[in-house]
């Protein structure tokens, strides 16, 4: 029941309450009622067709680094997770 | 970058092995077994699906707890919701009523909602409670009810959608509340004695709620706790710190998928929910009467709950469960789906017996599907 999907918001009509969002290829509406200033562009959870929050990339990537304080090791040593694209 | 070249680690093999060995030598240093409770069908589909409880040391032990709110919705609410559709029909009223799934197929000693509506009844599946809301505008001489199971997630759609249909002025969109607090529902069972040693917190369920809506039961009754996302390497990660937090005594919320989950949660769906909803005891499936763990319409708003408009009476002291099926000791953690003599000979998703196996958040489902018997 609490499963939610990330999806990237393309689309925002505030009047009606909705938003137009992309699920890697499927285009669907979705409620922003929980959400009201999301932005198009903005990658954001949704569950049961409502954006419950966004998807922050940058707080994805501090907590990576984070795994290197659990490992006491260097990057290359767990198999140089890097973040293809930087 | 793109979305999935961040969550790319998440899933990487090498990452994982490594978090593996972690866990195995943090382990060796543990006083008996730890036992870690996640509260999340999802991520019950994750640890099953990844084998997760296959590579942990003997000495640290997964179960699930009650995150499956389709499995707990209690026998009465689906029977009088039953009950409530065929006197509105004698009475001259027709009800479209619609609810998820996996609600739709869950059995009672006196049928299913699929069994309402091969008797007749106009039932209808949706993926959102926002179908349910246009097909309301598209049916105004009708009266559209929503039966409406969920933590906290789902909460929250649901006060969003009854807040709109409010400002619109929407007359015939009605619900019948079966909602439930999550980190409240794990309270009793730790004050019912069930061993906790540390908790998984359930990711979506915090996005709402946030990490402060966590944190008296660290304060309570010193359980360490992490919010953990929904791919393999964050559970790993999730047991690992946990195994950490308890040999330390560290009883706190540590915002592992901090990717989704904030410090306050989301602020707009929490007063949207109080806006509707006071908390009340309720019964939980198989659980009993839990106090303080459920949702209620408030009663400024009573009008949004059709249980207001009719009342039945329910018959008394039907069983919550077949006889033999272990759906409630499922539920609480105390046993693995692999213990019901039913599991996978009387009872499978194709001809269920308890609503553990019907979900596909039931834990006793998700064992079968991926045919876990690690």
């Amino acid at each position: 029941m609490c499963l939610a999907t990330v999806a990237k918001v393309l689309e925002v009509n505030r009047e009606k309450g909705t938003a137009w969002v992309d699920f890697g290829g499927v285009k669907r509406e979705a409620r922003i009622d929980l959400m009201p200033d999301v932005e198009p562009g903005e990658y954001v959870l949704i569950h049961t067709g409502f954006i419950i929050e966004r998807v922050d990339e940058e707080t994805a990537k501090e907590i990576l680094s984070a795994w290197d304080e659990v490992f006491k090791l260097e990057k290359d040593a767990i198999g140089g997770y890097y973040y293809p694209g930087d | 970058m793109s979305l999935q070249s961040v969550l790319a680690p998440y899933r990487d093999r090498g990452i994982a092995q490594k978090l593996v060995e972690k866990i195995k030598e943090e382990a060796k240093t543990l006083d008996g077994e730890i036992r870690i409770m996640h509260v999340c069908g999802t991520h019950e589909d994750t640890i099953t699906r990844s084998g997760i409880r296959s590579l942990l040391p003997e000495n640290v032990k997964v179960v699930s707890g009650p995150g499956c709110p389709v499995c707990i919705t209690p026998v009465e609410d689906i029977v009088a919701m039953q009950l409530i559709m065929k006197k509105a029909r004698e009475e001259g009223e027709e009800i479209i009523l619609t609810t998820f799934g996996d609600m739709y197929k869950i059995p009672t000693p006196m049928g299913s909602f699929a069994d309402l509506k091969s008797e007749g009844y106009d039932v209808r599946v949706v993926y959102s409670i926002y179908d349910a809301y246009k097909m309301a505008k598209e049916n105004p001489d009708k009266i559209v009810v929503h039966f409406s199971p969920g933590f906290e997630t789902t909460t929250a759609p649901t006060a969003g959608m009854l807040n709109a249909v409010v400002n619109e002025g929407i007359e015939n969109f009605k619900i019948y509340s079966v909602h439930r607090l999550t980190p409240q529902g794990i309270e009793v069972l730790i004050k019912q004695k069930s061993r906790i040693d540390a908790l998984i917190d359930a990711g979506h369920v915090s996005t709402i709620i946030g990490v402060r809506g966590w944190e008296f039961l660290s304060e309570k009754y010193g359980i360490p706790q992490v919010i953990a996302g929904f791919e393999p390497n964050d559970v790993l990660l999730a047991i690992l710190l946990l195994i950490r937090m308890y040999k330390e005594g560290d009883a706190r919320v540590v915002n592992e998928y901090k990717r989704a989950v904030k410090y306050e949660g989301n602020v707009v769906a929490q007063r949207l929910i109080d806006k509707f909803f006071e908390v009340k005891d309720a019964k939980w499936r198989a659980l009993g009467v839990l106090p303080g763990t459920g949702l209620e319409v408030r009663k400024e708003w009573k009008e949004l709950e059709i249980r207001n408009f009719y009342h039945v009476e329910v018959p008394k002291n039907l069983p919550d469960l077949e006889k033999g099926c272990l759906c409630g000791a499922v539920l609480r953690g105390l046993a693995m789906p692999t213990d019901c003599p039913h599991f996978g000979k009387t009872c499978t998703p194709r001809h269920p017996i308890g609503p553990c196996m019907v979900s596909y958040e039931g834990t006793c489902h998700i064992f079968y599907k991926y045919g876990a018997l690690f």
